[in-house]
C-alpha cells in the first residue's frame, strides 16, 4: 500500500513539476481557429505549386509550427502555439463564456461585431499599421477592396478594422447540376421553395444563412426592381432590406421556412458536398468556399456542377482574426506574437498554402508582390488559345489600376465555375450585403423563429385541426364532429415528417 | 498494514467519479435552469417549458418515436431470442455474436450505410424522413434489446416447460404463462434502453435528414443560441421523465429482490 501511495506521489510530483517548469522566457500563444482552416502541411512532392522556376510553393509543417521557427529567427524569441479547433462561432462563443481563454481566434463577421459590442476585443497595435515595416504582410498585402469594408464598417463608432484583421472571405449561393437545374431557376433564390426540385434541393442547418435566404425570397420584388437596383443608395438600401429585423419580416421568414422545410431535402452543415456529387441533391445553399470544394470533389467523379450568387443579393462574409482582452492581459509581448501570427499568415506564399489546402479565399491580394494574383492565374487560367474569356478582378488587386489591369484567361464557364465562386466579379460583388449581428429583442425573435419552424408544435396543430372542422359547410358538421377527432388523432399518430 | 485498509475503500474512485461527473453536473444545470440570463432566481424556464406548443409538442414526437423504435425493436428481439434459447442450435454463441457485432461498429459509419441502401430502396430517402429515422433507431438500438431478453430467458429453466406441458398446457400457454412472465424483467430492462435513448438520440435522426426536431436536438439549438436556462430546463424535465419511467419499470421487477436495479443496467 506505501509503495502504491509513493508511485502516485511521485507521479503527482512529477506532473505538477511539468507544469511549472514551462519557460519562463517562452511566449504562449493560445489560438483557436475552426476546423481544418489552416494548411498543415504533408503535401506530395507533385502538389506543389510551381508559379515559376524562382516561386515554387508547397506546404511541409503545419502553419502554426513553422511560425514558431519563424518568430525566433525574426526576434529571438521562444513562441509556443497552443492550436485549437472549435466548429461553430457559437461554440466558441460558449467555450469563451464558461471561461477558456485563448489570445487570438477567428469567428465570423457576426461574431466579431458582437464581441465588439461586449469590449471583449484587443484593438490591434499602431506597428500592426505600419506599411513600412516589411514583416507587416498583412497591412502591406490586404486587399484594397476588403480593407475598405473592414474601414467603412463600424461597430459602436469604431470601425471593424481596428479590432480584426481579414482572414478569408467569400460570398453565399446556390450550387447547382446544370444537367438537372437550369442557370435561369438557380439564380433565384425561390428555388429553394420550387416545387419541381421538390427533397431535392438542401437548405444551410443554421439560424442566420437561412433567414437570409428567406429573407431574400421574401423580398425578391423589391430585390429585382430597376428602381432599387440602378439607385445611387443601392448598397445601403440592399443591406438595410436585408438586415431587416422587424416583426412582420420575422413572422414571414418563419413561414417561408416552414414551406422550405417542406421543400428541402435536408438541413445540412456538411453533408450537401457529398450528396451533391452523389447525384442525391440537385441545389445545394453553400458557402463560397464549401462551393468551390463541392464542385472539385464531384467533378473528380464526373459531375459538373455550377456556383452562382443569386440575382436578388448574396451574403458577403468574412471570418478574421481578433485578439482577446482576457488572454493577451496587456502583455506586450503575446500581443507582439499574436499580431505577428496574422502577419506571418499574411505572408502571400502562406496565404496560397492555405487557399490552396482548404480552398477558400484569403483576403490577401498581395500588394506589390505578385504571389497572390499569380496563383489565381495557374489555378484558373487556360491554356488553350480557344474557347476561353477574359475574366477581371482588378478590383480585389488594386484600389488605383485601371480596369482590366488583372485578367485572367480562363475557360468558358469559369464565372460559374470556382474562379467566379473564389473572385466574384464586380457585378456580383455588388449585389451581395454584410449581414449584421442580430441583438438583444429582435436576436431572441429569431431564434424562437427559428425552433418554431424546426419543432412539431403541438397547439398550432390542434388549432388546425380545429379550423379544419369549424370552415366545414354546417351541414356536415354533425357528422364530422363525430368522426373527425377520432381521425385527427390518428393523423396525429401516425404523423410523418 | 492489513488493518488499515478496508473493503469500502474500493468504492472511493467510484464515489469521485459519480461526485465530479453525475452530481456536480447536475447542480449546474439545476442552478441554470431556475435563473434567468441575469443570475436572478426564475420559475419562468419551467413555466415556459409547458406553455410552449413548441416543447410540449416535440416532447410527444420523441416519446411517439420512441414508442415506435421500442415497439419495433421488441417485436423483432423477442422471437429472436426465444428462438436462440430455445432451439437446439449447436452454435449458439456464433449466432448471439453475429446479431452484436454490429454493436461494434461505430454508429455514424452503419448509419452511413444505412442511407446508401435507404437511398437505394427509397429513391429519394428525403421523402419519407419519419419512417428513415424509425428504421434507423431500430437499426442502431436492436442489440441493446436482443442481449438483456436472451439473457433472461436462457436463465429461465428449461424444465419448466416441459413440466407445463407435462401437465397439459398448450405451447400457447407456456408461452404466455410460464414463459413470458419470466423474461419481464429482460423485457423491462430492454425497454428502458431503448426507449430512453430512442428520445434523445438526434444524430440519427439528423444524419437521416429528418429537420424535425426531438428533445436532443431542441436542447442542442438553446445551447446554440447560448441560451444555457431553457436548455437546462428541458434537460431537467427530462431527466425527471426518464427517472419517472425508470421507477416505474422497477416496479415490475421490485418483487424480485436480487433483481432489484438490474433493468437500469
Amino acid at each position: 500500500m506505501r509503495r502504491i501511495l509513493l508511485c502516485i506521489s511521485c507521479l503527482v510530483f512529477f506532473l505538477l513539476c511539468g507544469c511549472a517548469s514551462a519557460d519562463n522566457d517562452e511566449v504562449v500563444l493560445r489560438v483557436c481557429n475552426w476546423e481544418e482552416y489552416i494548411d498543415l502541411g504533408d503535401w506530395d512532392e507533385d502538389e506543389a505549386i510551381e508559379l515559376d522556376d524562382d516561386n515554387v510553393i508547397i506546404g511541409t509543417d503545419p502553419m502554426y509550427e513553422e511560425f514558431c521557427d519563424w518568430y525566433y529567427e525574426q526576434n529571438g524569441v521562444r513562441v509556443r502555439v497552443e492550436y485549437s479547433c472549435f466548429g461553430t462561432n457559437e461554440d466558441i462563443y460558449n467555450q469563451l463564456t464558461i471561461g477558456d481563454t485563448f489570445d487570438l481566434i477567428c469567428p465570423s463577421d457576426y461574431m466579431i461585431m458582437k464581441l465588439m459590442k461586449e469590449g471583449a476585443l484587443e484593438p490591434y497595435s499602431d506597428e500592426f499599421f505600419d506599411s513600412e515595416n516589411e514583416l507587416n504582410y498583412y497591412i502591406k498585402g490586404v486587399s484594397p477592396y476588403i480593407r475598405r469594408i473592414f474601414d467603412e464598417n463600424q461597430i459602436n463608432g469604431e470601425s471593424w478594422s481596428k479590432y480584426s484583421a481579414g482572414y478569408m472571405w467569400g460570398t453565399t449561393g446556390i450550387v447547382y447540376n446544370p444537367q438537372e437545374v437550369s442557370a435561369e431557376d438557380a439564380s433565384h433564390w425561390n428555388i429553394l421553395l420550387d416545387e419541381d426540385y421538390r427533397r431535392k434541393v438542401t437548405i444551410k442547418d443554421n439560424v442566420r444563412d437561412s433567414y437570409f435566404a428567406a429573407m431574400a425570397i421574401l423580398k425578391e420584388d423589391i430585390l429585382l426592381e430597376d428602381d432599387f437596383v440602378l439607385s445611387d443608395e443601392y448598397e445601403t438600401r440592399l443591406a438595410e432590406e436585408m438586415n431587416d429585423t422587424s416583426d412582420e419580416a420575422i413572422d414571414s421568414v418563419c413561414a417561408i421556412l416552414k414551406d422550405i422545410k417542406g421543400n428541402a431535402y435536408s438541413f445540412e452543415t456538411d453533408s450537401a458536398k457529398a450528396d451533391m456529387a452523389a447525384g442525391k441533391v440537385d441545389v445545394s445553399y453553400q458557402w463560397s468556399g464549401d462551393a468551390v470544394y463541392t464542385m472539385e470533389v464531384a467533378g473528380e467523379e464526373g459531375v459538373e456542377l455550377s456556383y452562382i450568387v443569386p440575382e436578388e443579393c448574396g451574403n458577403l462574409w468574412f471570418d478574421g482574426w481578433v485578439m482577446l482582452k482576457k488572454g493577451i492581459e496587456e502583455d506586450a509581448r503575446k500581443k507582439a506574437a499574436a499580431e505577428a501570427f496574422v502577419n506571418y499568415l499574411s505572408r502571400p506564399d502562406n496565404a496560397v498554402r492555405n487557399m490552396y489546402y482548404i480552398g477558400y479565399t484569403s483576403v490577401i491580394s498581395g500588394g506589390e508582390d505578385s504571389t497572390m494574383f499569380d496563383y489565381a492565374d495557374w489555378y484558373y487560367g487556360s491554356e488553350d488559345e480557344e474557347d476561353t474569356v477574359d475574366y477581371d478582378i482588378t478590383y480585389f488587386f488594386s484600389d488605383t489600376a485601371e480596369p482590366g489591369t488583372y485578367v485572367i484567361t480562363s475557360y468558358e464557364g469559369c464565372e460559374t465555375g470556382g474562379l467566379g465562386a473564389q473572385y466574384p466579379t464586380l457585378d456580383t460583388i455588388r449585389r451581395c450585403a454584410v449581414m449584421q449581428d442580430f441583438s438583444g429583442d429582435s436576436y431572441e425573435k429569431i431564434n424562437r423563429m427559428w425552433i418554431d419552424v424546426r419543432c412539431f408544435n403541438i397547439l398550432e396543430y390542434l388549432k388546425n385541426i380545429l379550423v379544419t372542422i369549424h370552415s366545414q359547410p354546417h351541414a356536415q358538421s354533425s357528422r364530422l364532429r363525430a368522426s373527425v377527432p377520432p381521425l385527427a388523432g390518428l393523423r396525429l399518430l401516425m404523423w410523418v415528417g | 498494514m492489513r488493518t488499515y485498509f478496508q473493503r469500502r475503500y474500493l468504492g472511493i474512485p467510484y464515489v469521485l467519479f459519480m461526485a465530479f461527473f453525475v452530481i456536480a453536473p447536475v447542480i449546474v444545470i439545476l442552478y441554470y435552469a431556475f435563473t434567468n440570463g441575469e443570475g436572478q432566481f426564475t420559475i419562468m424556464n419551467l413555466v415556459g417549458f409547458f406553455t410552449s406548443g413548441n416543447t410540449i409538442g416535440t416532447l410527444l414526437y420523441s416519446m411517439w418515436i420512441a414508442f415506435i423504435v421500442t415497439a419495433l425493436c421488441l417485436l423483432i428481439a423477442y422471437p429472436a431470442a426465444c428462438v436462440l434459447t430455445l432451439s437446439h442450435i449447436k452454435r449458439k454463441n456464433a449466432i448471439l455474436l453475429l446479431l452484436i457485432t454490429p454493436m461494434w461498429i461505430n454508429f455514424t459509419l452503419r448509419i452511413t450505410a444505412l442511407k446508401e441502401v435507404l437511398t437505394l430502396i427509397e429513391g429519394n430517402m428525403a421523402l419519407y424522413p419519419f419512417i428513415n429515422t424509425v428504421i434507423g433507431m431500430t437499426y442502431d438500438f436492436l442489440p441493446f434489446m436482443i442481449l438483456p431478453l436472451y439473457n433472461t430467458i436462457s436463465k429461465i429453466d428449461a424444465d419448466l416447460p416441459e413440466v407445463a406441458k407435462d401437465l397439459g398446457a398448450t405451447d400457447r400457454q407456456v408461452l404466455s404463462k410460464i414463459i413470458l412472465p419470466l423474461s419481464m424483467p429482460g423485457i423491462i430492462s430492454g425497454v428502458t434502453m431503448v426507449f430512453l435513448p430512442a428520445m434523445t438520440n438526434y444524430v440519427i435522426l439528423d444524419m437521416l435528414y429528418n429537420s424535425t426536431y426531438i428533445m436532443g436536438s431542441l436542447i442542442g439549438s438553446y445551447f446554440a443560441a447560448y441560451d444555457w436556462h431553457n436548455g437546462s430546463m428541458i434537460s431537467i424535465v427530462l431527466l425527471i421523465i426518464i427517472f419517472v419511467i425508470t421507477l416505474i419499470t422497477d416496479r415490475f421487477s421490485a418483487d424480485d429482490e436480487d433483481r432489484k436495479g438490474r433493468n437500469l443496467l
